[in-house]
C-alpha cells in the first residue's frame, strides 16, 4: 500500500518536471508568439481608427471605448486576433466541410492542385538533375533555360500558362497545377545536380574498379547520396508550390479554392475572410513541410544516418 | 615458372596541371608474377599511388607499355581482373556492413551473395558485425570492411593502397598478420603500397623502392624469408639485413633528390 502511494507519487513528479521541460524548451516561442499578438491587438486601435473614431465618441470616448470598439469593428481595416480565430473557427469547425463557405472545402481544392504540381515538379527537377549530371552538353545548353525561368515573376507568366493549357484540353487540375510545377522544379533540379555530385572521387572510382553501369552508380551510389539534398529542396518546393497553387487561382477568377477566397474577400472589403484564408493556408504549408521533415527524418534513419 | 599478372616496361606517366607538367612516373619497368607479394615503398609524392591506379586503369600513362593478366589495363579493368582497396575505407555511409560488402555482388550480378559476404566477412574476422553501420564501426573494423568487399567477388589480384595508414601499431601488426595468413590461404597476387618498412619487409615477397621527381624504381629486393611468418620474425637477423637495404635505398634516393 505504502510503497504503491509513494511510487505513485513519484511517477506524478516526473510527469511534472516532464511537462516542465517541455514548457521551457518552448518558452523562447511563446514569448514571440506573445509579442506579435500584444502589438497586433495594439496596432488594431490605430488601424481602425478612421472606423470607430465617431462611435468611440458617441459612447462617450475612453480607453475602454477604444479597446471595444477597434477590437470588434465588423469590417476592420485590421481584424484582431480573436475576430480572425472566430472566423477560422466559424469555416473552418462550424460547417460541414464540404459546404461552399467551408475554408475545409476551399483549402482540400488548393492543396490537390498544390500537390499534383508538386509531384510533377519534383519528378521535372530529378528528370532534368539526372539529365545535366549525366550529359555534360546539357548542362551547358539546359542550365541558362532554367535559371532563367525563375527570373520571370510568375505573376507575370501564370495568366499565359493557364490560357495556352486551358486550350490543351487537359483536365483543369492539371493546368492550374502546372503554376505549381513552374515553381517546384528550379529548387529540386538545383539541389539534386549538388546532391547526384556529393559523391567523393573515390566512390566513384569505386564504382569505376567494378566496371559499374552508368544506371548502376546512379541507383546504388549518386541517387541515394543525394537523398538529403532532395529533402532539403522538397521542402522548399512544397511550400512554393502552395504559393503558385493559389496564385494560380486568381488569373481564372475561380470560385473554389484559397485564391478564390482571397480574391471574394478582397472584391467585397471582407478583410476577415481574407485573414482566415492566410491563416489556414499558412498552416497547410507548415504541415505540409512538417510531414516532409518527418518523412526525412524517417527515410535517413532507415539509411542508417548517424542521429 | 608462375605466370606474369602484371608487366610494365618503361612506364611514364605526366600529369598536366595549372602550373606545369608533373612528371609522377617515369621509365617504370616492373613485373608481377602469380602468387606474388609485392610492396611499393617510397617516401610520399614518389608515385606509389599514380602507378597502382595506372594497374587500375584509374589513371592513364603518357609512355611505355603496360599489362593486367596480358590485357591492356582498360580491358582488365573490364574484366573486373583486381578488387582495390583505397587509402580511406570508402564505405557507403547508407549501408550497412553487410551491404557494403554486398555492394560489388550486386554490380557483378553474383548468386549466392549472402554466402559470399559471410564468408568474407568471417575471414576479416567481421562475423557478427553484419547490421552495424560504418559509423558505428573503428578505422581498423571500416578498412577490414573494405578488404572483405574487395575479396568479396573473389579477384585473383589485389591492390591495396596503404590500407593500415591511419591505424596505430597494434592494430597494423594484428592486421599485417591476418592479411599475409589471407595471402597464404588464398593464394592471390597482391600488391600493396606503404610507408613503412618493417610492413613492407614483414608481409612481401618483393619489395619495390620509389624514389620521387620523377616517380621512378631505384631498388627490388626479393624478400627470401619463409612465407610462414610470425611477427617475432621481425627481431632476425635476417629480416634486419632486408629492413636495412630498403631503408638505404630510400636514403639515395633522397640525397639524389637535395
Ligand atoms: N591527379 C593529379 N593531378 C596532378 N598531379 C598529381 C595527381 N595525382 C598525383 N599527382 C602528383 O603526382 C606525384 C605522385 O603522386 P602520388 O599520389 O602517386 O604519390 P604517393 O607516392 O602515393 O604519395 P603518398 O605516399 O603521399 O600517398 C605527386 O607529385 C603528386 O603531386
Ligand atoms: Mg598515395
Amino acid at each position: 500500500m505504502k510503497t504503491d502511494a509513494a511510487f505513485r507519487s513519484g511517477h506524478s513528479q516526473d510527469m511534472a518536471a516532464c511537462a516542465a521541460s517541455i514548457a521551457m524548451k518552448h518558452v523562447p516561442l511563446l514569448t514571440v508568439t506573445l509579442a506579435i499578438i500584444i502589438f497586433w491587438y495594439a496596432m488594431c486601435i490605430p488601424m481602425n481608427a478612421v472606423l470607430t473614431a465617431p462611435k468611440i465618441v458617441a459612447a462617450g470616448g475612453g480607453f475602454a471605448n477604444t479597446l471595444i470598439f477597434s477590437w470588434s469593428e465588423g469590417r476592420p481595416v485590421l481584424p484582431s486576433p480573436h475576430q480572425v480565430f472566430r472566423e477560422i473557427w466559424n469555416t473552418v469547425f462550424a460547417v460541414e466541410p464540404w459546404a461552399i463557405k467551408s475554408l475545409v472545402y476551399h483549402l482540400w481544392i488548393t492543396l490537390s492542385s498544390t500537390l499534383v504540381g508538386f509531384l510533377m515538379g519534383g519528378l521535372l527537377g530529378t528528370a532534368l538533375a539526372i539529365g545535366i549530371v549525366h550529359v555534360a552538353s546539357l548542362e551547358k545548353s539546359l542550365m541558362p533555360w532554367v535559371i532563367a525561368s525563375q527570373t520571370i515573376p510568375i505573376l507575370a507568366i501564370a495568366p499565359m500558362l493557364i490560357v495556352v493549357l486551358g486550350k490543351t484540353g487537359l483536365p483543369d487540375i492539371f493546368t492550374k497545377a502546372s503554376i505549381s510545377t513552374y515553381l517546384c522544379f528550379f529548387p529540386v533540379t538545383i539541389g539534386m545536380v549538388k546532391g547526384l555530385r556529393s559523391p567523393d572521387v573515390m566512390q566513384q572510382d569505386l564504382m569505376r574498379t567494378y566496371n559499374a553501369s552508368s544506371v548502376q552508380t546512379l541507383w546504388k551510389l549518386r541517387l541515394p547520396a543525394s537523398l538529403p539534398f532532395l529533402f532539403a529542396s522538397l521542402k522548399v518546393s512544397v511550400a512554393i508550390s502552395l504559393t503558385g497553387a493559389i496564385v494560380a487561382e486568381l488569373p481564372t477568377g475561380a470560385v473554389a479554392g484559397i485564391g478564390a477566397r482571397l480574391l471574394n474577400g478582397s472584391y467585397y472589403g471582407n478583410t476577415l475572410q481574407i485573414w482566415a484564408a492566410l491563416f489556414v493556408a499558412a498552416f497547410a504549408a507548415a504541415m505540409l513541410v512538417l510531414l516532409l521533415s518527418a518523412l526525412e527524418k524517417y527515410s535517413l534513419k532507415r539509411m542508417g544516418t548517424k542521429a | 615458372m608462375a605466370a606474369k599478372v602484371i608487366s610494365a616496361q618503361n612506364l611514364g606517366l605526366i600529369f598536366q596541371t595549372a602550373d606545369g607538367a608533373v612528371e609522377a612516373l617515369s621509365e617504370i619497368t616492373l613485373d608481377v608474377n602469380e602468387g606474388e607479394f609485392v610492396s611499393l615503398i617510397g617516401p610520399s609524392g614518389c608515385g606509389k599511388t599514380t602507378l597502382l591506379r595506372a594497374i587500375a586503369n584509374l589513371e592513364n600513362p603518357t609512355s611505355g607499355r603496360l599489362t593486367v593478366n596480358g590485357l591492356s589495363a582498360e580491358a582488365a579493368r573490364l574484366a573486373r581482373a583486381y578488387g582495390y582497396v583505397f587509402q580511406a575505407p570508402a564505405l557507403l555511409p547508407w549501408r550497412d556492413v553487410n551491404d557494403n560488402v554486398r555492394l560489388p555482388l550486386e554490380i557483378m550480378g553474383f548468386d549466392d551473395m549472402a554466402g559470399r559476404v559471410s564468408r568474407n566477412l568471417a575471414l576479416v574476422n567481421l562475423a557478427g558485425f553484419e547490421k552495424k553501420y560504418p559509423w558505428q564501426l573503428s578505422g581498423g573494423m571500416q578498412q577490414r570492411v573494405s578488404i572483405a568487399r574487395a575479396l568479396a567477388f573473389d579477384p585473383k589480384l589485389l591492390l591495396m593502397d596503404e590500407p593500415f595508414g591511419a591505424l596505430d601499431e597494434i592494430v597494423r601488426d594484428r592486421l599485417n598478420q591476418q592479411l599475409l595468413e589471407l595471402w597464404g590461404s588464398t593464394k592471390k597476387t597482391i600488391v600493396f603500397v606503404t610507408h613503412s618498412i618493417p610492413e613492407a619487409v614483414f608481409l612481401s615477397t618483393k619489395i619495390v623502392v620509389m624514389s620521387p621527381r620523377p616517380g621512378r624504381i631505384i631498388d627490388v629486393i626479393e624478400v627470401d624469408l619463409a612465407s610462414q611468418r610470425k611477427l617475432e620474425i621481425r627481431e632476425t637477423p635476417a629480416f634486419l639485413k632486408i629492413a636495412h637495404r630498403v631503408r638505404q635505398g630510400l636514403k639515395a634516393g633522397h640525397s639524389y633528390e637535395d
